[in-house]
């Protein structure tokens, strides 16, 4: 096969359960009992959360960096379909599954979180355009819907002609098959509004979720406290977005024993080393501008993790610039990997780490209930991306078999 | 396409431009404080508490909480800086300065905790429904009917304030010192300024606490500092205190002196006011499609593109 004509995606047909999802379906239960028992006893029987830290693992994990990290979705559509890099195709459908799951586990994640559970849709009803987190919770909720409308179009694409619904219910057969032939053309003539619209809220709530901690300036600690944390936040989301990208199908592409994608990966990372470099720019001038470098090596807890959240983006910002390593797929998912685990730093020193209130007589940390719910929202994530790519055409790498094959 | 694109890039050009000047002035002005004209507030005298925490049972009665959990006749509490709580709204804690008195003791001052009814409250610009809001009374008001229980007011509270209901597995609520609005709207005083025997807390018109308070500091300069806690921090609070002692050795944050929530409204409100600049950005990108990437607005969806393309 050329190394052009990218083959169309398909479902992987492969055995589902296997050894290693029994173990992410045990993880994931043991968090719906942890679950069950936040919604018997509250959030203080599970959570170490108080007064003085309202919000703690699940804000910071779940929520900031679940969102920051579904970025993938939005920057490869932004790529491919808005700018027209047709190359990058292939990751697009793998990218919009994980933001479809990343943000509906956040939603989830949230629901869990709020003491309210039930009155989730209050926003709806009540707008306050003066809350920061109204916004997010606005842009998050209309962008879910542009999102699973993205993802329609994949099962429209799997059924299509092959509706054959057994005994009684064969009569609905015509019908959903017209159904989706209908969904099909208007999804087909109006994708592009949906594609920008996704593009354009993404950066609404991404932005939005950096002006979240603005309103507590005595709170935040001064090295991550500064007026263009919501371009930061901004900023960082698109340039992780294209390394989330990478280090998933890395994962996804080895674990399906399936071709490494690395003729798009490769050029893909050529864009994040730009992106990244403009996101560390504006943090070491916020740094020097605002005169903050002074906290940088008072030895507490707050200035190593900003300097271990600065070394995360910076060494990779150096493994990817040079087109040697990003060429190779060990070092590519090195420094991409990193770029990921430095940008959920940032999220957790935001929300968690440089959170000082005044009073707090101790200070936060998550309690084995809250690690394990959200061990739980993250092994789901990946059980779900499983089933999709078995059932729905995601992935379009072919299997490492099918090329020995071939050239044998 | 080419005179619909023209046409388009003109209109997106259009909108932009009168974003641009006919709306710049609203939209990139600094948001304006908020606060009501004409409060009611109260004036707490740290020289004439004695820390009986009668305040505190009141608050608790009038608020139908069960009685404080430490003994009125329990001194040692007053150490304990405790923070108000869901079980208790107000609460009295001891601090020393360093002041002795004739027999060369310390001299303990009593301070009084509660929700400070901020002018331009931080907690009700967070809230996510507007279930906190600022009274034009001066009392900032929980709705829990509206509440979500996100913690964002939690959050957001220079002064750390609001208690949350964490046990409550379905309809938890967000605690804290009500201004007792029932009764300041019926024209009473709050239960704990009403139960006081020391009379240390003076409620009345903000307004005019101010002007008479200013007067009593300056009748009495051994015995105040020039000081009013409250009158300009976080631009302004209903609930005020008066102290010989410098207010950082009795607890009292340091605070800005303007809104908490100007800078978050400013940025919001710069953004989206006529949704300028999520239209703008869709604009834009349109646009940039249309010159870039016609077939995808050709409805021609993303992989048959593909194929065509290569
Ligand atoms: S003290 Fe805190 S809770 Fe009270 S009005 Fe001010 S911001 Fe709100
Ligand atoms: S917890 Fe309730 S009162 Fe507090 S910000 Fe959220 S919705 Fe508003
Ligand atoms: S004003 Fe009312 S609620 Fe607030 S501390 Fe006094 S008695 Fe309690």
């Amino acid at each position: 096969m050329s190394s052009h004509a990218h083959p169309k995606p398909a479902p992987l047909e492969i055995r589902f359960w296997t050894p290693g999802v029994l173990v992410l379906f045990a993880v994931m239960l043991i968090g719906v009992c942890f679950i069950i028992a936040r919604y018997i006893g509250g959030l203080a029987v599970v959570t170490n959360l108080d007064n003085q830290h309202p919000w703690g693992l699940w804000i910071g994990i779940d929520v900031a960096t679940g969102v920051a990290l579904a970025a993938g979705g939005f920057t490869t559509a932004a790529i491919a379909h808005v700018f027209g890099r047709h190359q990058y195709e292939a990751v697009t459908r793998p990218a919009l599954l994980t933001a479809t799951l990343g943000y509906t586990f956040v939603a989830i994640g949230l629901a869990i979180d709020v003491g309210r559970s039930w009155a989730m849709p209050k926003p709806l009803l009540f707008w306050q355009g003066n809350s920061v987190l109204f916004e997010v919770a606005m842009c998050v909720v209309v962008y879910l819907h542009v999102l699973y409308i993205e993802f329609i179009t994949i099962a429209v694409e799997r059924f299509r002609g092959r509706v054959n619904l057994p005994g009684p219910f064969s009569i609905l057969n015509d019908r959903i098959e017209r159904l989706l032939a209908l969904a099909d053309s208007i999804l087909g003539k109006t994708m592009w509004v949906f594609i920008i619209a996704g593009v354009v809220l993404s950066c609404m709530h991404q932005s939005g979720l950096g002006s979240l901690m603005l309103i507590a300036p005595t709170k935040l600690h001064p090295l991550w406290y500064t007026p263009i944390l919501p371009l930061l936040f901004l900023t960082s989301a698109i340039a992780a977005g294209y390394p989330m990208v990478v280090f998933e199908t890395t994962v996804a592409t080895a674990s399906f024993k399936r071709v490494d994608e690395m003729e798009v990966l490769a050029p893909l990372t050529g864009v994040t080393k730009y992106l990244l470099g403009i996101y560390i720019t504006l943090k070491i001038g916020d740094m020097i501008f605002r005169e903050t470098y002074v906290y940088l090596f008072d030895g507490s807890i707050e200035s190593r993790s900003f300097i271990v959240e600065m070394l995360a983006m910076i060494v990779p910002w150096f493994m990817l610039m040079s087109p040697r390593l990003r060429a190779k797929r060990h070092t590519l998912f090195v420094a991409c990997t990193t770029v990921v685990l430095g940008i959920a730093l940032n999220r957790c020193n935001v929300f968690l780490i440089g959170f000082n209130p005044p009073y707090a007589v101790k200070s936060y940390f998550p309690s084995i209930s809250e690690i394990a719910i959200t061990a739980s929202l993250l092994c789901s994530i990946t059980f779900f991306y499983r089933l999709a790519v078995t059932y729905l055409p995601v992935l379009s790498a072919p299997s490492l078999a099918s090329i020995e094959k071939e050239s044998s | 396409m080419n005179i619909s694109r023209r046409h388009f890039l003109g209109v997106a050009g259009g909108m932009i431009s009168s974003a641009a000047a006919g709306n710049c002035k609203k939209v990139f002005a600094a948001r304006q404080p908020k606060a009501p004209p004409n409060p009611y507030g109260c004036v707490v005298d740290l020289t004439a508490c004695v820390g009986c925490r009668t305040c505190e049972q009141a608050c608790n009665r009038v608020n139908h909480l069960p009685p404080p959990k430490e003994r009125l006749d329990d001194r040692t509490v007053l150490d304990q800086k405790r923070r108000p709580s869901t079980g208790a709204f107000t609460v009295i804690n001891s601090y020393y300065s360093g002041r002795l008195d004739e027999q060369n003791q310390l001299v303990p001052t009593y301070v009084k905790v509660q929700c400070m009814h901020c002018q331009d409250p931080a907690c009700a610009s967070a809230c996510i429904t507007g279930a906190l809001s600022k009274k034009d009374n001066g009392a900032v008001h929980y709705d829990k009917s509206k509440c979500v229980g996100c913690r964002y007011c939690l959050v957001a509270c220079p002064f750390q304030i609001p208690a949350y209901e964490y046990f409550d597995p379905l309809t938890p609520r967000v605690r804290k010192c009500t201004f007792c609005y029932e009764r300041i709207s019926m024209g009473g005083k709050p239960g704990c300024a009403a139960a006081c025997p020391m009379e240390a807390i003076t409620f009345g018109n903000r307004q005019i606490l101010l002007e008479g308070t200013r007067r009593k500091i300056t009748a009495n300069p051994v015995r105040y500092l020039n000081k009013i806690y409250g009158e300009s921090e976080v631009g302004g609070t209903s609930w005020m205190y008066i102290s010989k002692d410098p207010f950082e050795k009795l607890g009292f944050l340091s605070l800005p002196h303007y809104p908490m929530p100007h800078l978050t409204e400013t940025i919001q409100h710069s953004i989206f006011a006529y949704m300028w600049a999520p239209i703008t950005l869709f604009a834009i990108l349109t646009g940039a499609m249309w010159k870039i990437n016609p077939e995808q607005i050709n409805h021609a969806p993303g992989f048959q593109a593909q194929e065509d393309h290569i």
